[in-house]
Order: structure tokens, then sequence, then C-alpha cells
């Protein structure tokens, strides 16, 4: 696949989100500087797609880095717990921080992110049996256990259901004004590039890094950071949305193979087709209803996730 | 009296038994000799119905195999494969009280009770029997296995490479317990071996299969020579007589 | 080392102490109106308990291995796509809602199919590592969540409230009715447990042994699956998936029995199970004062066991 081709893909399909859904708006009514139409293009279509681009892109290249930086196919924010970290974070900012400013309380989301990352990151090392299959196994049942502390806690303070519908993972809710967060996700994407290289040199482990003279503590530290950085302002702003930093950057090796500074652009792009497809799908099925993001995405990532798994053994390895 | 008819077995296009026909002659050792993928674990798995044949049965005592109760069959045939799960924490001893089950569903009897110890006695097994099997070597819980299916005192024990990761000490010592099981107790033994010298010292027949069909079938005797060894493994292997024993010396042989 | 037989006892012990302890324990005033609730919810644990117990070590012992449970490879989020596609196909008001028997019986099938299939392609053939098997069935198990819910979205809001208050299953809500029904079919996989148990024993030894022993194996297996199916069905729909109870009591019981014999092995993971569950709820709501269900708490402890397990095996593997 080309670049060229994906790009196409990707801005056909903004205009189709653009022009999608509950309120039927055509580009003609742009014209109309004033109209209600446009109102609710500039509110509530743009910042949608923005975010859905911010997200797509950042998800994904979250997921590439961490895949690198572990040397693991499978290790992705859904599966090393990063995810679950983040939600955790929310749960305890809102509960321990509630006279905190808005700022404070994104900090000190990022950094439990941070915080819950690098536990991983910790437990992987102490792994002896580094498998694709185990690690990201491992991963799982981590965020299981993190997602257990955040329903419990939740239960005793009555807020479950309140946040389990706000981190569901859905661009409903993003209008002007609810999005921005995910801009710090640019900066994020834009360092993952120029690190490029020294995450996969990183990758290869501590000893094969000081070699070729890189400091591996701060390669290392920078990439889980931008991880963090990414999954926070994605999670805090549109929610959990599952699979992708998993499939995106596996389909893109498929195709491209591994040399970081080529893929990243395929996997920023790739990541936010995929997403564009899943949310206007969302739209589409059920008009003048939503079905939210990340259930489309859900399902079709875990089909993709399986289908990786039964087939491509041999080249997980 | 177990006699095969036409016995194929296909996987894929490739016909791993093709149309043997045979019979196994009672109360006699008998080895099935053969190169790799000859297709000797799959025709005793067939004998044994752990694996259905394609075409052609096995009959014992004139009745087709599918046709006898699972049960009653255990009563008259044991086999034992090569792979045996390990994971199960169960002691020596149990696992040879699993041979009456076909008896006794579980509730050992005190006839059972003397088959089992007669079996412990018979592998030399007292030190080990309280052991779990997952702790021992992978020899000691080779000959738990085998005792378990002496245990299971059947008329035809049939044997999938029972020597494997044994060393010399214990092959010589089973290959000498199923030379007492036929001599004493009047048992027949089918046994898939690989190494032709044990077949040739202990067996009293050979059968001989390649690429799927049945080469060579005959008394000891008859097949330990060097044509018919060129034959079953397209090698030329001299054959030395030392104290009454046929070995073939194989080790520098040219092909 | 104590006899097996203490220690059972030991467990029945521990299990009754903790149904007394919740049945009792600090019932003020309306004592009429109290007590029949607890003891309906002691029952639901103690059938909840005994049906997970049971249908891990036998789905366990088929497939020879010590870390797959049926509720791990999806098979209670099975439950709810059942549930799902019949509102979603045919309504609420139809007929295999309204019969309890009807929908609990198409529930089962359905569920005994999906774990022939996983049978067939995942365990019958020794084709793909533990682990993958493991990441496949957790990955399915999302899919099929995620699935349902994809369906509940699409589902008319009426008929999706009707469908939430038959899924939302919960011991703080369990149906006296639906309880009986468990309790029946759980006597009846009783009697017929009680004639497999040696079957069981020896099917542990792997296939090819068992067959060796005179037992058909795999009609046993399909009958073993069927049971399994059945169970977890039944203690699905009474309260809801609980996703590694049957790993923990499962594993605990292997460990602190040392046997290979099921009827010892299951009758201790059901009792480990009642003392969990009941022992558990009583800690978390009156000791405790917690809002939580004891569900959550398990998932959590679980987690860390499962991990705990699964470093444990890759070394003794790897």
């Amino acid at each position: 696949m080309r670049l060229w081709m994906l790009i196409i893909a990707s801005v056909i399909l903004s205009f189709i989100s653009l022009f999608v859904g509950a309120i039927d708006i055509r580009p003609s009514d742009l014209l109309d500087w004033g109209s209600d139409e446009t109102q609710i293009f500039l509110i509530s279509r743009v910042p949608r797609l923005l975010a859905i681009i911010m997200a797509g892109a950042g998800m994904s290249i979250a997921g590439l880095i961490m895949q690198s930086l572990s040397r693991n196919k499978f290790v992705s924010p859904t599966t090393a717990g990063t995810l679950d970290a983040a939600k955790l974070g929310i749960i305890l900012s809102m509960l321990f921080f509630t006279n905190a400013t808005y700022i404070q309380q994104i900090i000190f989301c990022f950094i439990f992110t941070l915080i819950g990352t690098l536990v991983f990151m910790q437990i992987l090392d102490r792994i002896k049996f580094k498998d694709a299959i185990f690690v990201p196994l491992i991963g799982i049942m981590y965020g299981n256990i993190l997602s257990a502390i955040t329903t419990f806690l939740g239960y005793e303070a009555n807020i479950l259901q309140n946040i389990s519908s706000w981190l569901m993972g859905s661009f409903t809710l993003v209008i002007s004004g609810r999005y921005e967060l995910l801009y710090v996700s640019i900066p994020a994407i834009i360092l993952a590039y120029l690190y490029a290289n020294k995450f996969t040199v990183a990758g290869m482990g501590e000893d094969f890094a000081k070699n070729l003279g890189l400091s591996y503590r701060f390669v290392l530290n920078l990439g889980l950071t931008l991880v963090a950085i990414i999954s926070t302002s994605v999670v805090l702003t549109v929610g959990v949305i599952p699979f992708l930093g998993l499939i995106v950057p596996n389909i893109v090796s498929l195709y491209l193979g591994d040399n970081l500074r080529k893929t990243i652009p395929h996997t920023m792009i790739l990541g936010i087709v995929f997403l564009l497809i899943c949310d206007i799908a969302g739209r589409i099925i059920i008009h003048p209803y939503e079905i939210p993001v990340n259930i489309t995405v859900a399902v079709i990532g875990s089909v993709i996730f399986l289908t990786m798994l039964f087939r491509g053994r041999a080249y997980a390895k | 009296m177990i006699e095969i008819k036409e016995l194929t077995k296909r996987f894929g296009k490739k016909n791993v038994v093709d149309k043997v026909s045979l019979e196994i002659q009672p109360r006699a050792i008998t080895s099935i000799i053969g190169p790799n993928g000859a297709g000797k674990s799959t025709l005793l798995s067939m004998v044994s119905r752990l694996l259905d044949a394609d075409t052609g049965e096995v009959l014992l005592d004139q009745r087709t195999v599918k046709k006898w109760k699972s049960e009653e069959f255990a009563k008259r045939v044991s086999i034992l494969k090569q792979s045996n799960y390990t994971n199960v924490r169960i002691t020596v001893r149990d696992l040879i009280s699993f041979g009456r089950y076909p008896y006794s569903k579980g509730r050992l009897t005190e006839e059972d009770k003397k088959h089992v110890e007669q079996a412990i006695d018979y592998m030399n097994l007292h030190d080990l029997q309280d052991q779990f099997i997952d702790e021992l070597s992978g020899g000691q819980r080779q000959r738990a296995f085998i005792a378990m299916v002496i245990a299971q005192d059947t008329d035809y024990v049939l044997l999938d490479e029972p020597l494997n990761n044994l060393d010399m000490k214990h092959s010589v010592q089973i290959m000498k317990i199923l030379r007492k099981l036929v001599d004493e107790l009047g048992k027949t033994v089918v046994i898939v071996l690989h190494d032709i010298n044990f077949a040739s010292v202990y067996s009293d027949r050979i059968i001989a299969l390649k690429n799927g069909k049945l080469v060579k079938n005959g008394p000891t005797k008859e097949i330990i020579n060097s044509e018919s060894l060129r034959e079953i493994y397209d090698m030329h292997i001299p054959v030395q007589e030392q104290n009454g024993c046929r070995i073939c010396v194989y080790f520098n042989s040219h092909a | 080392m104590r006899s097996n037989q203490t220690k059972i006892i030991f467990l029945a012990v521990l299990a009754i102490i903790c149904m007394l302890l919740y049945g009792f324990y600090d019932i003020k005033g309306g004592f009429d109106y109290a007590f029949p609730r607890r003891v309906i919810k002691i029952a639901a644990m103690v059938v909840t308990g005994i049906a997970i117990s049971y249908s891990t070590v036998v789905f366990q012992t088929i497939t020879h291995n010590r870390i797959l449970t049926p509720s791990v490879m999806g098979m209670d989020s099975m439950y709810e796509v059942v549930q799902t596609l019949i509102y979603f196909f045919a309504g609420s008001m139809s007929i295999w809602v309204v019969n309890r028997y009807l929908n609990f019986g198409a529930a089962i099938i359905a569920m005994v199919l999906f774990a022939l299939i996983l049978y067939r392609f995942l365990f019958r053939t020794n084709k793909y590592p533990i682990y993958l098997l493991l990441l496949i069935g957790m990955i399915l198990g999302t899919l099929l969540g995620s699935f349902v819910t994809f369906l509940q979205v699409l589902i008319d809001p009426v008929e999706y409230l009707s469908l939430q208050t038959r899924l939302f299953a919960s011991f703080t809500n369990v149906k006296a009715e639906l309880l009986y029904i468990a309790m029946g079919i759980l006597l009846i996989a009783f009697i017929y447990g009680f004639q497999i148990m040696s079957k069981l024993d020896v099917m542990s030894l792997g296939r090819e042994n068992a067959i060796n022993l005179g037992i058909n194996y795999d009609r046993m297996v399909m009958n073993i699956l069927i049971l399994s199916s059945v169970l977890i069905a039944t203690s699905t729909a009474l309260v809801g998936p609980i996703t590694f109870l049957g790993l923990i009591v499962a594993n605990l019981s292997y460990q602190y029995l040392a046997t290979h014999k099921h009827s010892t092995l299951i009758l201790g993971a059901s009792l480990i199970s009642v003392i969990a569950l009941v022992g558990g709820q009583f800690l978390a709501e009156h000791i405790f004062e917690l809002r939580t269900t004891i569900s959550v708490i398990i998932n959590f402890v679980g987690g860390i066991y499962f991990i705990y397990l699964l470093l444990k095996e890759s070394r003794s593997a790897g």
C-alpha cells in the first residue's frame, strides 16, 4: 500500500465524516455563514473530525512506540494496562483531588498513567519467558487488576455509572471546548517521529543501546512518557479506544516491515482511516442514533487481532 | 487371535498404512520395525482402536474391533503409546491401579490388589510406589506405565517404542520382563522398536514396514540377515552372530 | 501430611461457619423479612459455587491443562450473546423469552455448540500452545462482550430494558424461581456426575491411556462439554459472569488436596467456592461495609492469582 493512497482515503473519509450525523448538513449550507447548520458544523462536526484524527494517529503511534521498546508485536496500550491505568488515574483524581484545578487533575492522571506503564515495563523486565503471546497475556491480566480496582472504587463512591458512561470511548460528546486537550498529542507525535530510530535501538536492549552510545534510560523514559501523554489525553477526552494501538502498527509492519522512520507516517494515517471508518459506520448503522466508536472498534479490532493470532504466529516471533 | 485385513490409513493424500494384512502369532513377541515414517505407530494405533482405519479391518477372535465394547476390548488388549501425560498428581501405585479399571471401575477388589502387587513386583517398583509420577525420571515413569499395562492383565500387550528415554540397563530389564510375560504367563506382545538389535535378540517374529506397506513378516531368523535388512532400510547392514544372538552392525556401514 | 478426609471436613466446617455467620450475623428487627432473603442469597452462592467449580474441574480434565477455564474461554459471554440475539431477532414477547425453560434450553444448546467448536478447533489437535489458546480465549471474550453491547445499542429501548433485567444478574437480586431451576439442574448433574467420577480419573491420564482402559473417550468428552456448558449457563443465568472464580478454586483444590481423584477435587473446589463467595460476601457486607459485590473482589484477587499461576507455569515450561 502506498502512502498517498492512504492519504486520499483519509481525506475522503474526513469529508464524509463532516457531513454524516443526526442533523443533515450539506456543503451548500456552509455558504451561509450565519445559518444553524454552519454553527453545528463548527461547534460539533469539525471538532469531532479533529478529535478522531488526533486520537487515531495518537493511539496508533503510542502502540508503535510500545512495540518497538518492548520488541514485542503484541504490546500496546490495550495489552499493557496503560488504558486501565489512565482510567484508574481519572477516578482517583475525581475522588481525592476534588478541590484541585482541572489542570492539576490532568497532571495527576498523566503521572498515574506513566507510573502504571512503568510498572508493567518493570514486570516485563522480570519475566524470563518473553514470548510474543505470554507478555500481552500478563499485560491484559495486569489491566484487569487495575480495572477491578477502578470498579471497586466506583462502587464504593457510587459513581460507577458516571465514569463508565464517561470513559465509554465515543466521539458523540466531542464539541468545541471539550476536546482541546487532545492537541498535546501533536507534539508527542512529532517527538516520536524524531526519536523513531532511537526507540528501535533501545528495544534491542540496554547493552546493545549503550554499545551504540545511546542513553538507554533516557530514550526508554521518553518513549513511555509520550505513550502516557497520548493515552491520558485520549482517555480524558473521548474515553477508552481499545485495540487501535495494537492492530494498526501490526498491519503496517505486515506490508512495510519494521523501519520506524518509514512506518510512522503509515501507522498514523492508517490509524486515522481505521478510526474514521469505525466512527462513520457507528453513525450510519442506526441513524439518527449512534453506536459509540469503542464498540465498533472493539468488534472489528478483536476480529482482526484474532485473525492475526491464528494466521500470523510465525510472523509474530 | 488378532487378524489384520487390508488395513489402510490416509493422512491427506498419503497412504500412511497401505493395505496391510497379517496375523499376529499368539504367545510370542512380535516386533514391528522399519524406517521413520513407515507407519509402524499408525498401524499399532489402528489395531488398538486408538485410531479408526479408513478401509480394512482388525479382527479380535473373528470379531471386528469396531463391534467390541470398548471396556470388554480393554480386558483383552492393552496399548501403551509413547506420549504420556505427566501433569497429573498421581502416585505410581495409583497409576498402576488404573490398570484394573476395566474390571472394577475404580473400586479395587482383593483380586485387583493382587494384580497390582504383582505388577509392582514384576517391574520392581517397590521403592517408587508412593512417589508422584511427575517427580520421576523419564525411565522410571515409563516403567510405571508398563506396570499399569501389566496390571491390566490382557492377553495382548501392544507397546509403542517403550524403550524411548530409557538407558541400556532399563531397556534390557524391560525386554526381559516382556520375554517373561510371554514365556511364563503366555501373553502375546506386539512392540514397535527402533533398535533392530533389541528386535533381533528378544523377539520371536518380526514385521517390517516401509512406506506404509508390509515388506517382511516372519520368524526373526528369516528377517535378520543382510538381504532382508537391505530391502527394509535401503542400506548394507552386516549381521554378526555372538553367543547365539544376531547383532546388526550398522554403525559405519555404507549405503 | 493430613489425610484428604480431614482436609475436606475442615473445609466443610469452614463453609458452614461462613454460611451461619452470613445468615445470622447482626440480624436485627425484621428477622422474618431479612432471614429468608439471606437464605436465598446463600443458596444462590452455594449453587453458583458448586456449578462453577464442577464445570471448571471437568473442563480442565478434558483439555489437560490448569489455566484455561470455560469462563476464561468466553463461555459465560456466550450466554449473554444468546440472550441478546433472542431479543434482537425474536423480541421480548416471543415464546423464546416468555417461556423460561425454552429460553434456558436455547441458551444451553447454543453454548454447547460453542463449546464443541472451541474444542474441535482449539483443543482436539495439539496445534496451539496453551498461552496462545488463553490469549485467543480472552480476546474471544472481549469480542463476544463488545458484540453484545453492539446489539444492545441496536435494540429498541423498551426491549432493551426488558433484556437488562434478564441479563443484569448479581447476588443481590437473585430470582427465586430461577434458583429452583438451577438447583434441579445441579441435582441432575450430580446424579450423572456420580457415575462418571472414576471415568474422569481415568481420562486425566490422556486420551490414549483412557481408551486403552476401555473409556469411550470421544463420547465422554462430548458429554462432559455438555455438562460443563449446562453448569456455566446455570451460574451465569443466576448471578452473572464471575470470570476468575473457577480458576482460583480449581487450582487451590489441586494444590491443597494433591490428588487425582475427581470426587475429592470437585468436592474440595466446591467447598472452597462456597467459602470464598459466602465468606467473602460476609466480610465485604458486614465487616468492611462495602457496596461492592463479591465478584469485583474475586476478579481482583483472581487477576493477581492468575498472573502468579502464569509466571509459575512459564517457569516450569521455559
